[in-house]
């Protein structure tokens, strides 16, 4: 077997099992979430299908799969058909990049256990999740709606407003490891993890990755009370399914990223290397589940007022200190 | 192969452009630019300039086109009515695009694994871009920061002087 058909093999590989485990585990996530939510607010959540409830999100999506699919009128229909994919693709594709534990050896060949290692995969994960918005933009704006279109508004400024702060945080982690690679940063974290090297980069990272993915506190696109259901209202049956994966999906891709960037990945004592990686990014869900049940919703001037006047300024201090301790530290 | 890859994206942009100048829905003109501006930092990257090629979709796709998008949400245009919708090539000029830039993409990841002429004559990393940018060019770039926070500056002065103008108005009934 020529030797780029054995590369090939080894990338669809790795590709088709990513996908596999993203996928189970955003369904899984959701059931997740609605129990423990339950839990917190004292009820037992969905516990009929299946025991203890397991086979829930098998039920949902044939649920979603059955359901019309509806179009509202005058709706600009190949935008509204592409957004939910868009919305997804974009959460999907960000995993690339994400290495999950150290390289292995199979049938002689070494192996890296990512599905493509950039040299500059800080800045493709900081891509993707800058052209994540346009999922949300488009669907609300394609609907044909005025809940939608404000919700996808809403989306665009919460989502550019927060992009600031999330990849300016980045920028020390990147400094201290000295490589955009996600694999050197994680090395570079094997006596320290970043989040106690650097707790106020991990802390303006930490909130705005919940704000990236549209969550509790900072669910404004969204928010039912004024808007509806925000940009997915016209949307039914698996193009809403869609959206809905996409979100969780996001939820881990951002904890992976978490993981990756201040925690330390795969590296841990004891434990074998990937179930430290996803005992982390389980972690982080776990986190973020906890958060929405407890915060409210934030008012959008906050909303605004917080990343504009208190997280950028913020991050762009904690550049400039990290730079000089670390130029400092060279002597 | 390299230069096979190199004319479907120089076409994609070209034809994204086009189509972009041409239409008269604005967002759709917005996604087509995006399409063009992809199909760009793809033949960044097959030219081996990964970093020029993700600050385009970063900046570029990621930014500017969004605010476009914003700004033309804001003004509530109506999505397209009926008679915009046209012919049936305007509704599969986007799936054809998309698809040709996918094609592209994976060819030039074909061409990266496996054909070893596909890869580039020279590759540059982000240390060496950073190096070139500080060093060699260093004065180009503190020219072009300065303007830009002349930019800044102005915008702001000019925002916050609608802003007393506005509020004066509205104590003078």
């Amino acid at each position: 077997m020529p030797e780029w058909l054995i590369t090939l093999t080894l990338i669809l590989v790795k590709l088709g099992l990513v996908f596999f485990v993203l996928l189970t585990g955003a369904a899984y996530l959701v059931l997740a979430e609605r129990k423990l939510l339950g839990r917190m607010q004292l009820r037992y959540g969905p516990n009929r299908v299946g025991p203890f409830g397991l086979l829930q999100p098998l039920a949902d999506a044939v649920k979603l799969l059955t359901k019309e699919d509806f179009i509202p009128a005058q709706a600009d229909k190949f935008v509204f058909f592409v957004a939910p994919g868009l919305a997804a693709v974009t959460a999907l594709l960000a995993f690339a990049v994400v290495p999950f534990s150290p390289p292995i050896t199979l049938f002689g060949r070494e192996v890296p256990m990512v599905v493509c290692d950039l040299n500059i995969g800080v800045l493709y994960f900081l891509g993707l999740s800058s052209l994540a918005v346009y999922g949300v933009a488009l669907g609300g704006w394609a609907s044909n709606s005025k809940y939608a279109l404000l919700g996808g508004i809403r989306g665009l400024s919460q989502l550019i407003s927060y992009e600031l702060a999330m990849g300016l945080s980045l920028v020390p982690v990147v400094l201290m490891a000295r490589s955009f690679s996600l694999t050197d940063i994680v090395l570079a974290q094997q006596s320290v993890p970043f989040a106690l090297l650097n707790p106020l980069a991990f802390l303006i990272f930490l909130v705005s990755v919940a704000a990236e993915s549209k969550r509790i506190p900072f669910d404004l696109p969204e928010a039912e009370n004024e808007l509806v259901a925000g940009f997915h209202t016209e949307y039914s049956g698996m193009r809403f399914g869609l959206f809905f994966v996409g979100e969780y999906i996001n939820m881990m891709i951002l904890g992976a990223m978490i993981t990756v960037f201040f925690l330390g990945g795969w590296l841990g004592p004891w434990l074998p290397p990937i179930v430290w990686f996803l005992l982390k990014v389980l972690a982080v869900a776990f986190f973020f589940i906890w958060v929405r049940g407890t915060l409210p919703r934030l008012r959008y001037d906050q909303l605004m007022h917080f990343g504009w006047k208190v997280l950028i300024p913020l991050s762009l201090l904690n550049v400039v200190v990290t730079g000089a301790v670390l130029l400092w530290r060279q002597g | 192969m390299a230069s096979a890859i190199f004319y479907i994206l120089g076409f994609t942009a070209l034809a994204a452009t086009a189509l972009c100048i041409t239409r008269r829905n604005p967002v759709h003109a917005v996604v087509y630019l995006v399409n063009a501006l992809f199909a760009l930092a793809l033949m960044f990257y097959q030219l081996g300039a990964p970093l020029v090629a993700a600050w385009e979709v970063i900046i570029y796709a990621g930014a500017v086109m969004v605010l476009f998008l914003f700004i033309i949400m804001m003004l509530e245009l109506a999505p397209a009515s009926a008679e915009m919708q046209g012919p049936g090539w305007r509704r599969w000029g986007p799936v054809l695009l998309l698809s040709l830039v996918i094609l592209g993409c994976t060819l030039a990841l074909l061409g990266i694994q496996a054909d070893q002429d596909g890869v580039p004559a020279f590759w540059v990393s982000p240390r060496a871009f950073g190096a070139a940018l500080f060093d060699q060019y260093a004065l180009a770039v503190q020219v072009v920061s300065f303007q830009l926070l002349y930019a800044a500056v102005g915008a702001f002065y000019v925002g916050k002087g609608s802003l007393r103008r506005r509020t004066q108005g509205e104590e003078t009934p």
